[in-house]
């Protein structure tokens, strides 16, 4: 029973680990597809966390955090579209510049607001009777299987059950992209535009708003994400705190072949690494203690060695990263 | 022509473009009747695409007037130009590999928001073209799978389902067999039949001859001529192409083979994707003779110069280069391919031949640049390569003979004169040629011709892989036909007809062929 329970713990650790990778890594294969590069997903998680923990603070909301969260990236990935799409600027370029400024501007921005280095003040305050992070959802019927079915009552009680709304939409988001992606006129489209875009306009579509409509729905994507981590997962914004998450998805999005249920899988296999890592804190293998580093450091070198040739080449869009102008023959 | 306004399907008036201080279209007329095969022919750089991309509204002239059906439109984008009846195949095909035909043809033109429907009444509507103008295609498979052949059907059926009425196909043989051409010029005229307009832009005169009804000739940047193609000839249109009289095929005496100086011996050849590019390939050059290898693009011909280069390795057989023995297991580099004696041309002289951002001086040394002839102790000796450069620009007739000008700036024809002196001068003993007129204009492939037929008087080994069927055909002595990897056969240059060569490039060898080969055995 014991090996059990540890086991459903690690599970349901992963897929709150997996959940921020998941928005993030979906932002990411919407403009990715389209033939933008996007290492700004590390920004706009930081971005959208700390505008979605500030509002909930300040508006006693989480919902309007995450109103809040998703306008923030929005801006700055039509900014990000603006750099690239219009003036065709590198698309690794000015995503460093935005993951730049994007950990120095909340941090400034935070300490001169709350004043307690770079920090939001906590979203949750007894004192001042403030809630404002969201709640886990227990969902019918939780408790009862939980006490009156074994095994299985407990894995829908611990595991399916008791997870933020945003986990849950997380899961929702998986098919919903992959419907349209492959199965509308704009996922069609976005596709195309990410293989060669030179096609696409001599269709007669522009291949400019395609993009700036790819990555509107990487900004409402990432948004998810960085409010998860800030208003559900922790009750506060702190500098920095997306730790290499964008890259993480980036990494899960190239591992799953820009594939939605691959890139899923990958996320669900990075989260569940991490869950591991946080559990093995202090065990010890043969009379030596583990590193937790290393265990952290597992998505990263995994991503190495798989697309090193076990998983076979990850084949990226065709156009991806390559501005498009019209050629002067 | 005179044909009155309202018969024309297309007319343009007066179309000006600039691109800053290039004049691609000077003040262009053209009318071209309702329901006929219009061609348009001229040198490479003559100003043909730029007009096409006017008319297909990808970029705006600066002056003029575009009328359809008479009444003059705003062609502003291709979603105008589609919009007024106007479809184009496009030189470099305007596919989405990973997609299938369906989807390829959707793209842009969907029903509504979702996509399923929009498949399905795509693919009634194919099926039914399909019938009516022989234009099979295997519907639901990506099109990367696909042969180019099948590619360009999907290019017309684009068109088609966009309910065109005027076609405009930019050089749609380049890439095709004999054979295949015959079937999508046959397509052509079930269309005219039916009564689209088609637009033909190549520089394959012989093309012209066959199918069109008139012929407009552009020479740089302006119409210099509008023809009947009854009343015209591919002499006369090669003149006005040019400005000159020019030599179609160039005078070839005999040859005089000696010694073998390039010898492959059932050499095999697997890609790094695992493909097997080369299978068990077998056949010899003499010095003094041109060989000449033909075939529809793809079919190992790259992969058999790269490796007699250096550039690739042989899994099995072997390879003898001026007397240097190559193996799977024992490789020479590009470098000591070169140290022996063996000049290489390579089919793209962009990707492998030269450097855009290099000065012409600089183009003229790569590869050779540690010679110590340029290469001092520390140093390279740049005062000599650039006085080496001149001579030898001045040799070759390399206009503007400026050793500073960077690559980039010279014509086509002028770059791959540079990359043929370059290996030329440095005396090898065998040359591999790949494509040496790709991109080049008429005048300078006569010049070209003539060079590559001293070089063989001269006694070298020429090795000669070209996608043109004629000038294999004026150049070589002897013709291996390359398919899918394998040599179907080898045919002497008199017997080399376009009919015979075109079989052998789908891999039919005819009885005659045959019987040569057999005979040759014994």
């Amino acid at each position: 029973m014991e090996t059990f329970v540890t086991i459903i713990l690690i599970l349901d650790a992963m897929l709150r680990n997996a959940t921020p990778l998941i928005f993030a890594a979906m932002a990411g294969m919407f403009s990715e597809r389209s033939g933008i590069v996007n290492i700004a997903l590390e920004g706009k998680i930081l971005i959208s966390a700390f505008a979605g923990a500030a509002t909930a603070f300040v508006t006693g909301s989480p919902w309007m955090g995450l109103l809040a969260g998703i306008l923030a990236t929005i801006v700055f990935a039509q900014l990000h579209a603006f750099a690239t799409v219009t003036h065709n600027g590198d698309h690794v370029v000015s995503g460093l510049a935005i993951n730049i400024l994007a950990a120095g501007l909340t941090a400034a921005l935070g300490n001169y607001w709350f004043g307690q280095g770079g920090n939001t003040p906590n979203l949750v305050n007894r004192a001042e009777e403030l809630n404002a992070r969201f709640q886990p959802i227990t969902l019918p019927l939780a408790d009862w299987a939980n006490q009156n079915i074994p095994y299985l009552g407990y894995i829908y009680f611990e595991l399916i059950s008791g997870h933020y709304v945003l986990v849950y939409l997380a899961f929702a988001a998986v098919p919903l992209c992959w419907f349209i992606l492959f199965r509308t006129r704009f996922g069609l489209r976005l596709r195309a535009v990410g293989e060669n875009p030179q096609a696409v306009d001599t269709a007669g579509i522009s291949v400019t708003k395609i993009r700036y409509a790819a990555l509107l729905m990487c900004g409402i994507l990432v948004g998810f994400s960085g409010v998860y981590l800030a208003v559900a997962l922790t009750a506060q914004f702190s500098p920095n705190m997306s730790a290499g998450k964008g890259y993480m998805a980036l990494a899960a999005l190239i591992f799953g072949k820009w594939r939605p249920r691959p890139t899923l899988i990958a996320c669900l296999l990075f989260g569940f690494l991490q869950a591991i890592a946080d559990r093995s804190q202090g065990a010890e293998v043969f009379g030596m203690a583990v590193p937790v580093q290393l265990v952290e450091a597992l998505p990263y070198i995994l991503t190495v060695v798989l697309l090193g040739g076990f998983i076979g080449r990850a084949v990226a869009p065709k156009a991806i990263g390559k501005p498009y102008v019209k050629e002067r023959e | 022509m005179t044909a009155q306004t309202t018969d024309l399907a297309l007319e343009l008036r007066g179309i000006d473009k600039r691109f800053g201080a290039v004049h691609a279209n000077k003040s262009i007329d053209l009318r071209v009747p309702k329901g006929t095969i219009h061609g348009i022919v001229g040198e490479n750089g003559a100003g043909k695409s730029t007009l096409m991309s006017i008319i297909y509204g990808f970029y705006e002239a600066d002056q003029g007037e575009i009328l359809i059906d008479g009444k003059p439109i705003q062609i502003k984008d291709s979603k105008s130009a589609i919009a007024a009846g106007i479809g184009m195949v496009h030189q470099h095909f305007m596919l989405i590999q990973n997609f299938t035909a369906v989807e390829n043809v959707i793209l842009g033109a969907e029903d509504g928001a979702v996509i399923n429907e929009s498949i399905g009444r795509a693919t009634k509507e194919l099926k039914h073209l399909e019938k009516e103008y022989g234009l099979n295609v295997p519907l639901h498979q990506p099109v990367e799978e696909l042969a180019v052949g099948y590619q360009q059907r999907i290019e017309i059926l684009k068109a088609l389902y966009r309910n065109a009425k005027i076609l405009i196909l930019d050089e749609p043989t380049g890439v095709l067999t004999p054979q295949e051409s015959e079937h999508l010029f046959k397509v052509l005229k079930t269309l005219k039949d039916q009564g689209t307009t088609v637009i033909l832009i190549t520089h394959k005169l012989r093309e012209i001859m066959a199918v069109t009804d008139n012929v407009s000739v552009m020479r740089r940047g302006e119409m210099v001529a509008h023809v009947k193609t009854s009343e015209t000839s591919r002499e006369d249109l090669a003149e006005l192409m040019v400005g000159r009289k020019v030599l179609l095929r160039v005078e070839k005496g005999e040859s005089n083979p000696q010694d073998v100086k390039l010898s492959v011996d059932h050499v095999s050849l697997t890609d790094d994707a695992g493909v097997q590019r080369l299978k068990d390939i077998s056949f010899q050059v003499r010095a003094g003779e041109i060989v000449g290898i033909a075939g529809v693009s793809g079919n190992g011909q790259s992969e058999l110069i790269e490796a007699l280069a250096g550039i690739r390795n042989i899994n099995e057989g072997e390879i003898n280069l001026n007397g240097q023995k190559v193996t799977a297991k024992h490789n020479l580099s590009p470098e000591q391919v070169r140290h022996a004696g063996v000049g290489h041309i390579p089919e793209d002289r962009h990707r492998m031949g030269l450097i855009n951002s290099f000065s012409a001086y600089e183009a003229f040394v790569l590869g050779y640049h540690r010679k110590p002839e340029y290469s001092g102790a520390f140093l390279v000796k740049r005062d000599h390569i650039i006085k080496d450069c001149q001579a030898k620009m001045e040799r070759w007739d390399v206009r503007p003979p400026d050793p500073f000008l960077r690559t980039a700036n010279f014509s086509g024809g002028n770059q791959q004169k540079l990359v043929i002196a370059r290996e030329i001068e440095q005396g090898p003993d065998v040359l591999l040629i790949g494509q040496p007129t790709r991109g080049v204009d008429i005048g300078a492939i006569e010049s070209i011709h003539k060079r590559i037929l001293e070089m063989r008087d001269a006694g070298k080994a020429i090795l000669l892989v070209s996608v043109e069927l004629d000038e294999i055909r004026s150049l070589a002595d002897r013709i291996l036909v390359m398919f899918d990897g394998i040599i179907v056969g080898e045919v002497p240059a008199d017997k080399a007809d376009e009919k015979t060569l075109g079989l052998m490039m789908a891999n039919i060898v005819p009885e005659e062929i045959k019987a040569l080969q057999a005979e040759g055995h014994a």
